[in-house]
């Protein structure tokens, strides 16, 4: 991750430098030309920056303001006159002997189960379809074609298939399931209860997947030929060369895309919404879905704002840990690698 | 980065058993992502009595109905229309803005940019539903206090979805941008091209790839937007996100409409990034390979 985010900066940085002297260097108009080149980065910036402000500092700093109200759907007219909550908000979201507390840290670990088990299926399975695909063969750009599909298609009309797909009475998983191949007993239920945890794992992986596939082969680019060719006249088999090269060259690469992926399953909304409404079951309760119902069902925004406080925090601290941890890792193997 | 499809790996042929796995996996892998397109286009040309009994894996009859009801069963051309001019404004508005920032990311040195970078990469991590009460809230305020309906609204609509269109497409420019080479720009500055004539004639033509390339990545992520459009829509301004989920209301749920509705949706969406998955597939590794 560290590499992402510095590597495009420092470059620039490095390379801005070389880039002035010239310019500036250009004789008569040293002095104007370098004044306006100090204000002209920040005026290219100034509508981003407005931009960035308005949707995402002004209603990052208002949520925090927010969690501390008491903001039912009373005070929605007029969020700034809610009453003062202090740490009200935070104590009904975190008191795990109550409904509301319990039913959260329930949410919060379904939705880390789930996280995780999405995580690593999709990482796995991207894995091994890039690595399959590493070298030429009849068909492999047609294939890539068909593996993105998952990728490009709208969330909401390939996760409402599915739901299609895993209805009760007419849909193909039971049908397959059942009628064809006599697995189960009866038909399942799969949008309830507790199969809705497998069922919407299922979609999550078959969304996801391909995201992995496409950093993996791109990854895979950048592992120098000749390394598999030594290898291999040291007598290394395919297997030794997947364990000695092809994994620890794309370790860089999976530290970046592991941190995405958990990040995006955890965030997501659009699948558990699509496929269970407002109020999803309580196996495939993720947080998003939670927070939404919390707040725009029940309307109650204060404690709704003081999950998301918790969600953002959770977020933060696991993203520097696997900062710390990743770079700690990689910094003495750079050199391996360059 | 050149394209996956030229790397070929060793010359010497491999075993057996690795081609059978390989044959195995990947026909498996092909059978289980094509299955929901499968059951999309094969049940949208089913009739109802044919989607509401058990499934079959062939239709019993063909029928192009679906595709003839969808558009009054609900408003499906309005919501088309909504999700056309909503995606497409952020997209163009994100891009515009997005070719100015990382214009002055990838060329300038500046007090400030690796804050800016850093809070532009980490606001593209954080959840929508973080900023979702927020923006509800002050647009319901701001229409309280001036009248102006931003609540329900296409223009509060795309303000929401640069939420994650704007630091997306600042983010792949960067990346963009740094692989134009400097001579090009420093040549055109030092003939006394200025700043933003060496923006426009060199690097923005060099990069039209990435740049058509981010615009599509952008709408593709509006198109299929669900949280924002399901708070801040009305009746009116509803997107297809939302409005396939009507047909689902109704007391029959027409499963073979669903599919048509669903398929009409996605056939541009598709077709934009298969044309152009070259160029974002490579963008989009860019970043996370470099």
């Amino acid at each position: 991750m560290t590499t992402t985010a510095t590597s495009p900066a420092e470059a620039g940085e490095g390379r801005a430098v070389g880039k002035n002297s010239p310019g500036a260097a250009g004789g008569q108009g040293r002095r104007p030309g370098r004044i306006r080149r100090i204000g002209l980065p920040y005026l290219l910036l100034l509508p981003a920056l407005v931009l960035e402000l308005l949707v995402h500092l002004v209603p990052m700093v208002m949520g925090i303001v927010m969690s501390f109200r008491e903001l039912t759907q009373f005070y929605i007219r007029e969020w700034s006159t809610a009453p003062w909550a202090g740490f009200d908000n935070f104590k009904i979201a975190v008191d795990f002997d109550a409904p509301v507390g319990q039913a959260m840290l329930h949410s919060f670990l379904v939705t880390c189960l789930f996280t995780v088990a999405s995580v690593g299926l999709c990482w796995v399975i991207g894995t091994a379809a890039a690595v399959f695909m590493q070298e030429t063969f009849a068909g492999r750009g047609i294939l890539r074609a068909i593996f993105l599909i998952p990728y490009a298609l709208p969330v909401y009309a390939a996760v409402i298939t599915w739901v299609f797909m895993f209805q009760h009475d007419n849909g193909l998983v039971n049908h397959v399931l059942h009628d064809q191949l006599g697995v189960t007993d009866k038909p399942s239920f799969w949008l309830i209860g507790d199969n809705s945890f497998y069922a919407l794992l299922t979609v999550s992986v078959w969304k996801g997947w391909p995201f992995a596939f496409l950093i993996v082969m791109a990854g895979l680019q950048n592992i120098p030929k000749e390394m598999y060719e030594a290898a291999a006249l040291d007598g290394a088999g395919l297997w030794q060369q997947l364990r000695r090269i092809t994994l620890p060259s794309l370790r860089p690469v999976n530290q970046v895309l592991v941190l995405v992926l958990f990040l995006w399953t955890f965030n997501d909304f659009n699948t558990p919404y699509v496929m269970f409404g407002k109020a999803a079951p309580k196996a495939a309760d993720l947080v998003s879905v939670h927070i939404y119902q919390s707040s725009f069902v029940t309307w109650n925004f204060g404690t709704g704002s003081a999950m998301s406080v918790l969600l953002l925090l959770f977020l933060l601290v696991v993203t520097g840990v696997y900062l710390v941890i990743t770079s700690r890792g990689s910094r003495g193997r750079k050199t391996a690698d360059v | 980065m050149s394209d996956t499809s030229v790397r070929h790996r060793s010359p010497m042929a491999a075993p057996r058993s690795f081609l059978w796995g390989r044959r195995v996996f990947l026909t498996l892998l092909t059978v289980f992502v094509l299955l929901p397109v499968f059951v999309m286009v094969s049940s949208s040309l089913k009739p109802l009595q044919d989607v509401q009994g058990e499934f079959h894996w062939i239709p019993s009859s063909l029928t192009i109905r679906p595709y003839i009801d969808i558009w009054s069963t609900v408003p499906l051309a309005t919501y088309f229309t909504n999700s056309v001019i909503v995606a497409g404004a952020a997209t163009v508005c994100s891009v515009i803005i997005a070719v100015f920032a990382a214009y002055a990311v990838s060329r300038y040195r500046f007090r400030g940019k690796r804050v800016f970078t850093v809070t532009v990469l980490s606001t593209q991590m954080l959840p929508g539903i973080l900023f979702l009460l927020p923006l509800f809230l002050i647009y319901v305020n701001i229409g309280n206090a001036t009248g102006i309906a931003l609540f329900g609204s296409r223009g509060g609509l795309i303000l929401t979805y640069m939420t994650f269109t704007l630091p997306f497409s600042i983010w792949m420019l960067i990346g963009y941008f740094e692989s134009v080479p400097r001579d090009l720009d420093e040549a055109a500055l030092v003939d006394g091209c200025g700043p933003l004539g060496a923006l426009f004639r060199i690097i923005v033509p060099a990069a039209i790839p990435g740049i058509v390339a981010v615009a599509v990545y952008s709408f593709m992520t509006a198109w299929g937007e669900v949280l924002f459009a399901s708070v801040m829509t009305n009746e009116q301004t509803r997107t297809l996100s939302v409005g396939l989920g009507a047909y689902a209301n109704l007391n029959d749920v027409y499963w073979n409409q669903i599919m048509a509705a669903s398929l009409v949706v996605s056939v541009p969406v598709v077709a934009g990034f298969l044309l152009l998955q070259r160029y974002l597939v490579t963008g989009l590794t860019a970043g996370a390979v470099k």
